[in-house]
């Protein structure tokens, strides 16, 4: 704001327009990439929540952030205040839902209300629907994992309080039998998960009984490792099916990266007498 | 306590290697294992809640309880525990404690029945419940004074309040939650071995091929046991099998080989099915020899009714023309009517056909007390004849979706598993065979078929009746805290009783009242006909627990009395008396619990009580200076006309006079002033002792002054005096000191060996004494002396010209039919309700509501049914219904899948959520017998709410 | 009484619309009302009509996300909505964000800050234009809806709602920025939402019209609009106003004392000149 000074009038040629014209727009958009930066990297950062456990039928996580509306109509249809919607300070993607198992799982209502309100399709009806049904047994909404140290029912106490909470028990979760040899007397009753049933509802992690949860639900990508397809089990039957996936196979290690012809005309021969 | 480091490693060795063994340590010695880990005190407890006696250790640091674990050293469960025994640490913290006396009181702090609670004195408490007490007795005489006691309470305080009540207040109206609970297995073992409670022990499971469960969910209600069933299981899986037999399916199923689902109160069909299939078609497989030496056959009225009201009872009248009678709707009264006249069922005919009836005919009900006779194996053949595969499934398949001809095999292979030779079978059951219409009678039927095939009173076989609570037997029955019992099996109905009592006492003869009706449901219909007018509720929730509930609890709060319960935590019970007394709770005390597997276990006092509460012993002791021999021992007239006789001028023989308290007689006696107290030495030295030496926070106590202690072993005392009754009577404790060095005994203890197996002459030494004697060389002999002289007739009736025999040291196999309940799904109430419990919960919920992680993992009773029976009355998952029957209704959230799967025709609601106040829609009928309430089956309807 | 009236009516008419939205959105989270479930980003009314917001629409779009029939439906009744009864209607008569700013320009004109920083406005009213195209692309970069995770606004709305979090932190900014940075700085300048509908606001039907016959230039009506660029037309000739950032607040009209101000619908045919 300096342009009526007298001294300043003398030394400056005035601006043309063309190049005032060029130079605002270079300053204009040198703004709007720093801020675009700035805006991106924080989207990053808020949507890099992966531990978050999202209602029956959401869809892949990268999926959702694209597609979720954050409207709450599926929050608003649970009837168990189960789902939440993420507030600034939640640390999670803002206004996405969201929830807690700990504080108030899904209690697996068989019509599933929170689904068939999503008016984007960030929750897919599909997903829980069997012949045509809503089928709520079917929801992914992440993994149950048990810590086996911190477990009583591993150390022999009779609990069993997941087993009992969980909707699908007997097929999500199961209890292994086993001697307790120290006793001479006793039996332990462990709670297996069974990956293929459990939907992640949470009720086990909500009805465990120790101080932090031994039992919680994380969304199946972070709980699940993956064996590769290329070995197939041998005395199992189904598990022929991940053939399905099986990729051609082409493997590189530090000692194979170099052409064969490269390594045999190399200078590895000297070493070697 | 100074203790190098060597001895420390000594002693903490020694410590651990007994535990690893199992074996009892010293306690000197591991009382020095103890306080060299300082900072914290470890000392040896009995868990607060089940039957099943788990044994722990219990963690004290600045005067608090900071943690719990299982006692290695404990033979029942070697260090475990379930998740109610894990929170054991927790259960006497809860923010709402129960801290001083609560009074209802008006503006100007004048007693009001309608006033709000206001803090009030110990003494203040007192005073009042000396007047209501007095007025009481006034107006109604010794049977207006009851009290609600329990199977919790420890055996020193039930015996406490026992001797108060019988010998001071001269009233019987004192009976235990343990009515609900064991009168039934009691009866059974009355009639069946003249002597209460289990042969067996829990040794039975690892010896056993085959465990058979009758109406009891024991994965959930005796984990401990459980996992014991479990890993005997595993050990032999082909051999050992395991069939689960209830009304619905839940988690004891898991694990069993078979699971039969039966309509309610078929049990009784399936049990003479059983008989039936040896009798008939395997002969064989009786051992007649063992009959004829052990066994005679017996027969009792069927045409008793259930328990419930009679006409005439004042409530009852007057009789309305639309059928409503006093306090009674015309809806109610459609079941109550059952009472009198029941009609006799399509269903029931077959069975009751030996007995001349058939169906339609109105059998005309009339109360048959205990009465009955022996009979010819004839006799008990033509009664067992109707029980074909083909009649009893008809009568008890109990899943309407299951296929009759699977349910027949079912049946089938359950009579192999009993009859099978040399396979070990133990038959257990808790509340479903217990809390019947027909409850004493199953009971016996279970013994029937144990007998039969000689599979009773040996290690690995019998039928063995499970405890609901911790101390159901140790103080309940044993002690005898129950309106017809005295101490060590004896009965205030028979004059040498009385009078062994009376000396054993020191009080004059004649003192005892002969006449104990007041059983627990009594007490309460009492007090709706006026009749009691001071009740008071001790270590119980009287309130929540009783079925019918809105009567009771519309008495207490309208009609003209006094209610008083001590409790913990302010429960229902608490909200619909007059007066809350703060009671000390488990820990906070000297005590001593009994087992199902008849062990009993002690404990010291591990903290001082919160606030100002004081135990329950104290409170009746405190109680008891109130009175004086002219107060109470007058004569009186009883409601049937019967007199009870001034007693005061033998009593001023004894050398008391008119103005000696009961306090003095009944506790503080030269008897009781011999058990020093004596810091210095084991087991007292290092531990509380509120009742004896007051302690540190100075409750201001009944007389307005700091109470400072007793100055004697007021604990030591009562048990001593109480086990002298049974010492000598196949009822054997061993002495006070000793049972603080070990991890329970197991009665009867004889020269200082306990007792696995009773009756059998190898294990137990008063069996064995009692086949010397009468030289019939049988491997048993069960000595029990009730109701051991027996007149003859037929299952038609007593031929009442007969002599009465006796069958000293015999059994005896009932003849017992299967009959229906009162109440049975109708058109407009088409659905049984059952209920019951959840591992996670204790009774009323009162202590493991109030613990965080057991309220959160189950915080709310829900109303499980079958997916189906939910469509049909519009209702799904998570829905909110009414449950209703003729009584009243509740609402609770729909549960249709989870740990339990009831069949289309029943639903099941557990009791320990005052919000799902389910004993409002349950009916108050009982076995006549025992007068135990039939918790399991009623009619009610489902909708939507 | 009556100028009161007459010159606050609409301000009235305002407050209770944005209220009421947030009243019926709050109930049917809260006590489970069917008028109006959901939030500003998708909304259905009596559990039937679907409503959502374009301009998350186009992000999502942007995003790469599959389009929902229903959210296409929602899309189209609010864009007829909004074409019908002017785009930036949306502006003053729903977003909660109103209040705040208007609160703030209220104070700022109270406590003088208009005076000492002039009229000179240190910032350019196209920066919501530079926001909104920057909203697409960082949407299209980032696979997410990039806007929708920092607007101010839906985190308001949400906030009363939902539950509002820190959401109070965000409502502080804006009122602090208008009061103290940039006068109309968020709803006149920055808001990419405020862009969009003022970009379909240049289409819309109702507009409000000058009678410069009656004009005695008082020049009420420029000091209380909130985007006083638009009625460059005052004193000078009678003309609708046609840019799309008029927000059709209508304090111009009530505040003019002249009758020289009133709402009209667009002739389309007649007048084809442009508000600028």
């Amino acid at each position: 704001m300096s342009e009526n000074r007298p001294e300043n009038k003398k030394k400056k040629q005035p601006l043309s327009d063309r190049r005032k014209f060029i130079l605002g727009m270079a300053r204009s958009v040198g703004l709007a990439t720093l801020g675009g930066f700035v805006w991106s990297a924080y989207v990053d950062e808020v949507t890099a929540a992966e531990l978050l456990l999202r209602p029956p039928g959401a869809i892949k996580e990268d999926d959702f952030l694209k597609t979720c509306i954050k409207c709450g109509l599926c929050v608003e249809a649970c009837p168990y205040d189960t789902l939440l919607l993420a507030k600034p300070g939640d640390h999670k993607p803002l206004g996405t839902p969201y929830f807690v198992p700990r504080d108030m799982p899904c209690y697996m209502c068989p019509d599933i209300p929170c689904v068939p309100v999503c008016p984007t399709g960030a929750l897919d009806e599909s997903s829980v629907t069997t012949d045509g049904k809503l089928d709520i047994n079917i929801a992914d909404m992440g993994l149950a994992v048990v810590d086996e140290e911190s477990c009583i029912a591993f150390w022999g106490i009779q609990c069993d309080a997941c087993y009992r909470a969980c909707p699908i028990l007997g097929e999500a979760i199961t209890i292994e039998y086993q001697q307790n040899k120290r006793t001479g007397k006793h039996a332990f009753m462990k709670p297996i998960v069974h990956s293929d049933a459990c939907t992640g509802c949470g009720l086990c992690e909500k009805a465990c009984v120790t101080e932090k949860p031994a039992i919680h639900i994380l969304p199946r990508e972070v709980a699940m490792g993956r064996a590769g397809d290329y070995y197939i089990k041998g005395w199992d039957k189904k598990d022929e099916q991940r053939l399905k996936n099986a990729k051609e196979i082409k493997t590189t290690t530090e000692l194979s990266k170099r052409k064969a012809s490269d390594k045999l005309n190399g200078d590895l021969l000297e070493g070697l007498y | 306590m100074s203790l190098s480091r060597r001895e420390f490693l000594k002693s903490s060795a020694a410590a651990s290697a007994a535990a690893a063994v199992g074996m009892s340590v010293p306690a000197e010695l591991e009382a020095a294992a103890v306080s060299a880990e300082s900072g914290w005190r470890w000392d040896k407890a009995a868990c607060r809640f089940c039957g099943t006696g788990c044994g722990i250790m219990m963690a004290t640091k600045n005067g608090k309880i900071v943690a719990v674990k299982g006692d290695p050293a404990a033979p029942v469960n070697r260090g475990l525990n379930c998740i109610k025994g894990y929170f054991n640490a927790k259960i006497m913290y809860g923010a709402d404690r129960l801290t001083q006396p609560l009074l209802r009181v008006d503006a100007n702090g004048k007693f009001d029945k309608h006033g709000k609670f206001a803090p009030v004195s110990w003494k203040r408490a007192f005073d009042e419940m000396e007047s209501h007490i007095k007025y009481a007795l006034k107006k109604s005489g010794p049977e207006g004074v009851g009290v609600f006691a329990s199977g919790q309470y420890t055996v020193m305080e039930g015996y406490a309040a026992q001797k108060m009540m019988k010998a001071g207040f001269r009233s019987n109206a004192i009976d235990p939650n343990a009515r609900h609970c064991m009168a039934s297995a009691v009866v059974g073992f009355y009639q069946t071995f003249g002597i209460d409670e289990p042969a067996g022990c829990y040794d039975d499971i690892e010896l056993t091929d085959t465990v058979v469960s009758w109406g009891s969910n024991m994965a959930e209600m005796h984990p401990i046991l459980w996992s014991r069933v479990t890993d005997r299981k595993l050990s032999d899986p082909d051999r050992v099998k395991v069939v689960n037999i209830s009304t619905y399916r839940h988690r004891t199923s898991d694990l069993a080989d078979m699971e039969i689902i039966f309509t309610p109160s078929s049990d009784l069909a399936i049990w003479n099915y059983v008989a039936h299939e040896i009798v008939y078609n395997h002969p064989e497989a009786i051992d007649w020899d063992f009959l004829k030496k052990n066994i005679v056959f017996a027969a009792s009225p069927v045409n008793m009714g259930y328990g419930m009201r009679r006409k005439g009872e004042k409530s009852l009248t007057p009789v309305r023309p639309d059928g409503s009678a006093g306090k009674y709707s015309a809806k109610e009264m459609e079941t109550i009517n059952h009472e009198m006249v029941h009609r006799v069922s399509e269903a029931e005919a077959p069975a009751l056909e030996p007995y001349g009836y058939k169906a339609g005919d109105d059998m005309v009900n009339k109360p048959a007390g205990l009465k009955h006779w022996e009979i010819t194996f004839e006799e008990y053949k033509k009664f067992l004849a109707p029980y074909t595969v083909d009649y009893v499934a008809e009568v008890a398949k109990g899943d309407p979706d299951e296929d009759i001809e699977e349910f027949k095999k079912k049946l089938k292979y359950l009579a192999s598993l009993y009859i099978e030779k040399g396979r070990k079978v133990v038959s257990f059951w808790t509340m479903g065979m217990n809390q019947h219409t027909r409850g004493t009678w199953v009971n016996t039927l279970s013994y029937n078929v144990h007998f039969m095939l000689n599979k009773q009173a040996l290690p690995g076989s019998g039928a063995f009746s499970l405890t609901g609570q911790p101390s159901a037997c140790g103080t309940a029955r044993e002690v005898g805290t129950f309106c017809h019992r005295l101490p060590a099996d004896m009965m205030v109905k028979s004059p040498k009783h009385r009078k062994i009592t009376e000396k054993g006492w020191h009080i004059p003869y004649g003192t005892l009242n002969p006449v104990g009706n007041q059983h627990i449901m009594k007490i309460h219909r009492d007090i709706e006909d006026g009749v009691v007018k001071f009740a008071w509720v001790n270590v119980c929730n009287a309130y929540q627990d009783s079925a019918s509930a809105k009567h009771w609890v519309k008495a207490a709060r309208t009609m003209d009395n006094f209610i008083v319960t001590s409790d913990g935590y302010p429960g229902i019970s608490a909200m619909v008396s007059d007066l809350v007394l703060p009671s000390a709770m488990i820990y906070e005390k000297w005590g001593a619990y009994g087992n199902a597997e008849r062990r009993t276990q002690h404990w010291r006092q591990q903290v001082l009580p919160v606030g100002h509460a004081m135990s329950d012993t104290w409170q009746w002791v405190e109680l008891s200076k109130r009175f004086t021999v002219n107060d109470l021992w007058g004569p009186y007239t009883l409601r049937n006309g019967k007199k009870l006789a001034d007693v005061r001028a033998a009593a001023e023989k004894m050398g008391y006079s008119k103005d000696t308290t009961m306090f003095e007689i009944l506790y503080a006696n030269e008897r009781a002033k011999k058990y020093k107290i004596d810091m210095d030495s084991f087991p007292q030295k290092g531990y509380d002792n509120s009742e004896c030496n007051g302690d540190s926070r100075n409750v201001v106590g009944s007389d307005g002054k700091v109470f400072k202690g007793y100055g004697f072993m007021i604990h030591q005392y009562l048990f001593e005096e109480y086990a002298s009754f049974g010492r000598g009577h196949g009822h054997d404790l061993a002495d006070f000191v000793t049972y603080h060095k070990v991890r329970g005994l197991k009665w009867p203890v004889v020269d200082g060996k306990e007792t696995q197996w009773r009756f059998n002459v190898k294990y137990d030494p008063y069996a064995a004494k009692a086949a010397a004697k009468n030289g019939r060389g049988s491997t048993h002999a069960f000595y029990g002396t009730l109701a051991k002289a027996l007149k003859q007739g037929t299952l038609m009736g007593m031929d009442k010209k007969s002599k009465k025999k006796s069958l000293k040291d015999k059994a005896k196999i009932f003849a017992r039919p299967y009959m229906q309940p009162p109440e049975i799904p109708d058109a407009e109430y088409d659905t049984w309700l059952c209920t019951g419990r959840v591992l996670e919960h204790w009774h009323s919920g009162t202590m493991t509501m109030r613990v965080p992680e057991l309220y959160r993992a189950v915080p709310e009773a829900l109303c499980y049914m079958h997916p189906q029976t939910a469509k049909d009355k519009g209702l799904k998952q998570g829905d909110l219904c009414w449950v209703e029957s003729r009584r009243g209704k509740v609402k609770a959230h729909v549960e249709t899948r989870g740990r339990n799967r009831p069949p289309r025709s029943l639903v099941f609601v557990p009791w320990f959520d005052e919000k799902v106040f389910i004993n409002k829609v349950c009916l108050d009928a009982t076995c006549p017998q025992s007068k135990q309430t039939d918790y399991k089956k009623c009619a009610v309807k489902i909708y939507k709410a | 009484m009556k100028t009161l009236w007459n010159n606050y009516r609409y301000l009235f008419f305002r407050r209770v619309t944005q209220i009421s939205l947030l009243v019926l959105y709050f109930g049917a989270n809260a006590w489970g009302w069917k008028m109006l479930q959901g939030n500003l980003s998708s909304s259905v009314i009596l559990g039937v009509i679907p409503m959502s917001d374009p301009f998350a629409a186009m992000q999502m779009l942007a995003a790469g996300a599959i389009m929902a029939t229903n959210l296409l439906v929602g899309v189209t009744v609010v864009v007829v909505f909004y074409f019908l009864i002017g785009g930036r209607a949306f502006c003053s008569w729903v977003c909660p964000v109103n209040m705040v700013t208007d609160l703030a320009n209220f104070s700022r004109e109270k406590l003088g800050i208009n005076k000492i920083q002039g009229i000179k406005q240190p910032a350019s009213r196209k920066i919501r234009y530079w926001v909104l195209a920057l909203s697409l692309i960082i949407s299209a970069l980032m696979g997410v809806t990039a806007f929708e995770f920092v607007s101010p606004i839906s985190m308001v709305h949400r906030g009363i709602v939902f539950g509002l979090g820190f959401g109070w932190a965000a409502m502080l900014i804006i009122f602090l920025f208008d009061l103290f940075v940039l006068k109309n700085g968020w709803c006149g300048h920055i808001c990419p939402l405020g862009g969009f509908y003022s970009l379909l606001g240049k289409f819309s039907l109702i507009r409000v019209q000058h009678y410069e016959e009656n004009c005695t230039l008082c020049m009420k009506c420029k000091k209380v609009c909130p985007e006083n660029h638009v009625l460059h037309m005052i004193g000078k000739e009678s003309l609708p106003v046609l840019s799309g950032e008029c927000t059709n607040c209508a304090r111009c009209i009530e505040v003019c004392d002249d009758d020289a101000l009133g709402f009209s619908i667009r002739n389309m045919a007649k007048n084809k000149k442009t508000g600028e």
